[in-house]
């Protein structure tokens, strides 16, 4: 984060040159560039970009674009660039914002930033927000209804399954995944599936715990 | 991340169209392909390449599709890490592509990682993935890791370059003897996917294949492979997720208690597969017992020249070559 502030680049670009938290501002020039291209080229469902591609060669996204993603189950309009992340784009350029789904490392290295792309885990870190156009996202506040929690919230509550906490949303949905899978699944595949999770306040023994004891109430209530 | 123009081309035509010239080489990374982006992100991120266009591939239709006709395979560039570990007839036929598959990373990043961008990917040294360090992978003069931290580098078939191919596929393909399909923009050509990785000191020391600025890894066919037992057995620092420290793709015949045919492939050793055709004839016609792993690790192993950090790589493959072939003898 140290180069945050270093100065702007040449192409005037709005996002700083590593972080992927700040806010783009959205300037005149980069409004029409963007909406220029939105007519031309087509961002919005893959019909429009491939009737266009058949008529003037493929599309192109350039600058600030809008594009429309399925997020939670409702389709959201939101202005990107793109190099944006899914995970920038979700804690940042989304009304309101997600921000249940965590920036730790931004390499894929830490599962913090895990979100289900079609019912898949997959870190939206290491997804462009544009990749995502015609997928669904589901994110941590898409898992239970406003106020309430899944059964495997619940059991990271009753078994303790968080510390400090940064890192449970990201295993609440690698362990979401396996289990929608497959609720019987055993440790070794729990510990497969948040193989690619890292908690480093050590809480994995009751993580481990609580999806166990999620995966036998999904059983004995027959899934979901 | 800078920012660049994303191009959604829908056809191949369109895709080498945007490439640049066949002898572009100054400017190639101008233009980079995006499959599932797990390693080209990180690319970005750290600002290693900056491309000014990222074509993204996953428009153009077909190139997902993971198909078997007569036990042989097609492996699609843009087909899942996860497909191929979770198809059980890939895993049946060609255990040791499953296998490979299964130990790549994360689920996560299985699940948008697909077989090109994993034959394709960059080096992990350290070095070479430091913004500020201007390696010889990177145009500079020299390879730091020669001289420097060399715990992750090669032992076999380094210099000028001593990186590692990070792939866990490209051992496991090459022991099954696949062929890449390619295309460009004069048109389509295959090579053997053994021939399709370069060593520093053979092809361009700044690239790991034969790719020219205007191509693209389109599939990769795998041979049947009837009568034949596989594995692929990997050994990481951290069991959860890592890229291997040495890793073995082994392939055996087995014919009345006696090797008829043998396929030996090292993954984490060398800047390329490492095939070991010395150890693959002197398996032939003996059964697996603990000498015939003895001699077949040290012919395996033969010539290799440790760094300052990475000798416990000798040991270490050698001990997994004796876990894979006597796992294959007692499969």
């Amino acid at each position: 984060m140290s180069d945050a502030a270093s100065p702007p680049e040449a192409k005037s670009s709005p996002e700083p040159r590593s972080g992927s938290e700040a806010k783009p501002a959205l300037t005149r020039r980069a409004f029409f560039k963007g909406a220029g291209v939105v007519a031309a080229g087509g961002v919005i469902g893959e019909a429009v970009h491939a009737s266009n591609a058949r008529a003037f060669g493929p599309a192109m996204l350039e600058g600030q674009v809008e594009v429309e993603l399925e997020i939670n189950g409702a389709k959201q309009k939101v202005t990107v660039e793109p190099r944006t992340t899914l995970l920038n784009a979700l804690r940042n350029h989304c009304n309101p914002p997600l921000t249940g789904t965590k920036l730790v490392c931004d390499r894929g290295s830490c599962g913090a930033c895990t979100v289900h792309l079609d019912g898949k885990p997959v870190y939206s870190c290491m997804t462009l927000a544009v990749d995502a156009v015609g997928h669904k996202v589901k994110t941590i506040e898409g898992l239970a209804p406003q106020g309430q929690l899944t059964v495997l919230q619940q059991k990271f509550c009753d078994h303790d399954g968080s510390q400090c906490g940064f890192c449970t949303p990201g295993f609440v949905m690698a362990i979401t995944a396996c289990l929608e899978r497959n609720p019987a699944a055993s440790l070794d595949e729990i510990q497969n599936a948040c193989s690619g999770n890292l908690c480093r306040c050590g809480t994995q023994p009751q993580i481990f715990e609580a999806a166990l004891a999620a995966g036998r109430a999904l059983q004995s209530k027959g899934g979901k | 991340m800078k920012n660049f123009t994303y191009v959604m081309p829908t056809s191949l035509e369109q895709v080498v169209e945007l490439l640049p010239g066949p002898r572009d080489l100054k400017t190639r990374d101008r233009v980079k392909v995006l499959a599932g982006g797990q390693d080209l992100l990180g690319e970005l991120k750290e600002h290693l390449v900056e491309p000014e266009q990222v074509v993204n591939l996953k428009g153009v239709p077909g190139l997902a599709a993971l198909t078997q006709q007569a036990g042989a395979w097609q492996i699609g560039a843009l087909a899942t890490l996860a497909a191929l570990e979770e198809n059980a007839a890939l895993r049946a036929s060609h255990t040791l592509v499953a296998e490979a598959a299964g130990s790549v990373g994360s689920t996560q990043i299985r699940n948008q990682g697909t077989v090109g961008g994993n034959l394709c990917q960059r080096p992990r040294c350290w070095y070479y993935r430091h913004e500020q360090a201007v390696c010889i992978k990177k145009g500079g003069a020299e390879c730091f890791a020669y001289g420097g931290l060399n715990k992750y580098n090669a032992i076999l078939g380094g210099g000028p370059s001593y990186i590692v191919h990070p792939s866990d596929l490209a051992p496991a393909l090459v022991a099954a003897g696949a062929t890449a399909l390619i295309r460009g923009k004069k048109g389509e050509r295959t090579v053997e996917l053994e021939r399709f990785f370069t060593l520093p000191s053979e092809g361009a020391v700044t690239r790991e294949n034969v790719l020219a600025p205007d191509e693209v890894l389109v599939r990769v066919d795998v041979p049947a492979m009837a009568g034949w037992k596989s594995t692929y057995v990997k050994f990481r620092e951290r069991s959860s997720y890592d890229f291997a420290l040495a890793a073995v793709a082994a392939a055996l015949r087995i014919e009345g208690g006696k090797v008829a045919e043998a396929r030996l492939v090292l993954g984490g050793v060398a800047p390329v597969p490492w095939r070991c055709e010395k150890a693959e004839k002197a398996l032939v016609g003996r059964k697996i017992d603990a000498e015939t792993c003895r001699v077949v690790g040290e012919l395996a192993l033969e010539g290799a020249e440790p760094l300052a950090h990475n000798a416990y790589k000798l040991p270490l493959a050698k001990g997994l070559i004796t876990k894979a072939l006597t796992k294959l003898a007692t499969a």
